[in-house]
């Protein structure tokens, strides 16, 4: 779909405006509808457009398949350690009240922190599950015509 | 005025009977997976709107504003929603993987016996 | 409903997908009529975007169109029609939509309600008892998410093997 002029136009405008519609939507979660599990679906979408149009290759020179496979361990070991923290600072697990002072403001900054992990994990895995299927079509082309492929 | 009071409910009992239909009587595999998601999605309405407050405002706290929707059931709606695409997903891988072993996605071709595992004569 | 009755009598699988994303817009319309940002925030992306892109995907690997079933299902359509009688009589018992004072909303969620911005100081009360009072509910989910990830790579990671039926010599 390289060739095909409006769609070219048209996603150079609007990755972009996705991606960054993402982050608002994940930081603000607190003050308006949202939150990590949104803004890792929309994230993961602008990227899935990518590739739709410009090929599975430039899509993974973006994000290379090896960071998303960290990144999506990491958002959830992110939610683990949070919660891990509650309890070292001497509350319960995933209490978020002994980690700042002030405890709205904990509170506030747990969120913001978790729902990262969340927004962080659900990305990498949507954008990993696409990949593999994406990667299986041209695997299949590629085992049925093995005298095309030497 | 009871009928009207429920319509909601009894909309959302057909759209769950059309799903579970899709999932039961048709034999490809795909649709299958495509009707099982109607079916969760029209799940997910039915607890949305028991949750709906009539008058009230969606569940984000502002100046002024007295009467709140429940948020709970969308808190339960939303985990379901991302535990449904899991599934979708992994569905989806397997029936890739079924379609690859055996040649076919539809019920009535993969029911039987068949010769493509059996060692080459 | 007519959208849902068409996705599945269509037999052309690709058009069965489009028809899924319009299912999914409407019903993510119907949960903003139902005061649900969060939800139709999230049904809107995923089940028309990433729902319907891996049926699409899937549809790459598969033949495009369903085989045909002569006749009219039966036991299929009486299943159904048991169960959604049964459904329906049992919905009948439900208090009626929208009031005050129906027991879900006791309990709970008027605490969540009333403390959620005083103690929390975080307007958005589904995001605050998801995140902080429910927290650990939504670590599982985190989880659940990895997992599908993890299944979908063993799943496909595996190198397809040539069919035997393409090939006249035999392999392994």
């Amino acid at each position: 779909m390289r060739e095909n002029g409006i769609l070219r136009i048209i996603a150079r405008f609007l990755i972009p405006l996705i991606m960054l519609f993402a982050l608002y939507v994940q930081f603000h979660g607190d003050y308006s509808p949202g939150g990590g599990f949104q803004a890792g679906v929309l994230f993961a979408a602008a990227w899935i457009l990518f590739v739709l149009i410009y090929g599975l290759e430039s899509g993974l020179a973006v994000i290379p398949e090896r960071a998303m496979f960290v990144l999506s361990a990491a958002g959830a070991l992110l939610y683990g350690f949070i919660g891990l923290l509650g309890v070292l600072l001497g509350g319960r697990f995933l209490d978020f009240d002994p980690l700042l002072e002030n405890p709205k403001a904990a509170q506030q900054a747990g969120i913001i922190l978790v729902e990262l992990g969340v927004g962080i994990t659900v990305a990498c895995v949507v954008m990993l599950i696409f990949t593999m299927f994406v990667r299986r079509r041209g695997e299949l082309g590629q085992a049925w015509h093995p005298e095309e492929h030497d | 005025m009871e009928l009207l009071g429920h319509y909601n409910y009894y909309i959302v009992v057909v759209l769950m009977m059309i799903g579970l239909y899709a999932v039961i009587a048709r034999g490809n595999l795909v649709k299958k997976v495509i009707g099982l998601n109607i079916f969760q999605t029209s799940v997910f309405i039915l607890f949305v709107s028991l949750g709906k407050i009539s008058g009230a405002s969606t569940p984000v706290w502002r100046e002024g504003v007295e009467l709140y929707s429940n948020p709970l059931p969308h808190v339960l709606i939303l985990t379901a929603i991302v535990v449904g695409v899991a599934t979708t997903a992994v569905a989806l891988a397997l029936a890739v993987r079924i379609r690859e072993a055996y040649g076919s996605l539809d019920d009535d071709e993969l029911g039987g016996p068949y010769d493509q595992d059996d060692p080459a004569e | 409903m007519v959208v849902a009755i068409a996705v599945v009598q269509v037999r052309d699988l690709f058009s069965a997908a489009m028809l899924f994303a319009i299912y999914s817009l409407l019903s993510a319309a119907l949960f903003t009529v139902l005061d649900a940002g969060d939800v139709a925030l999230t049904e809107a992306a995923v089940g028309a975007g990433i729902s319907t892109i891996l049926i699409l995907a899937v549809l790459t690997l598969a033949p495009r169109h369903e085989k045909r079933h002569p006749g009219i299902n039966w036991p299929a359509i009486s299943v159904v029609v048991v169960t959604g009688a049964c459904l329906l009589w049992a919905v009948s018992d439900l208090p009626a939509f929208g009031q005050p004072g129906n027991p879900v909303h006791t309990h709970v969620a008027p605490y969540y309600i009333e403390h959620a911005y005083k103690d929390l100081g975080v307007p958005n009360m589904v995001a605050a008892v998801l995140a902080s009072y429910r927290s650990i509910d939504t670590f599982g989910e985190v989880i659940v998410i990895f997992t599908a990830g993890l299944g979908v790579f063993s799943l496909l990671s595996v190198r397809p093997t040539a069919r035997k039926s393409n090939k006249p010599e035999d392999s392994e």
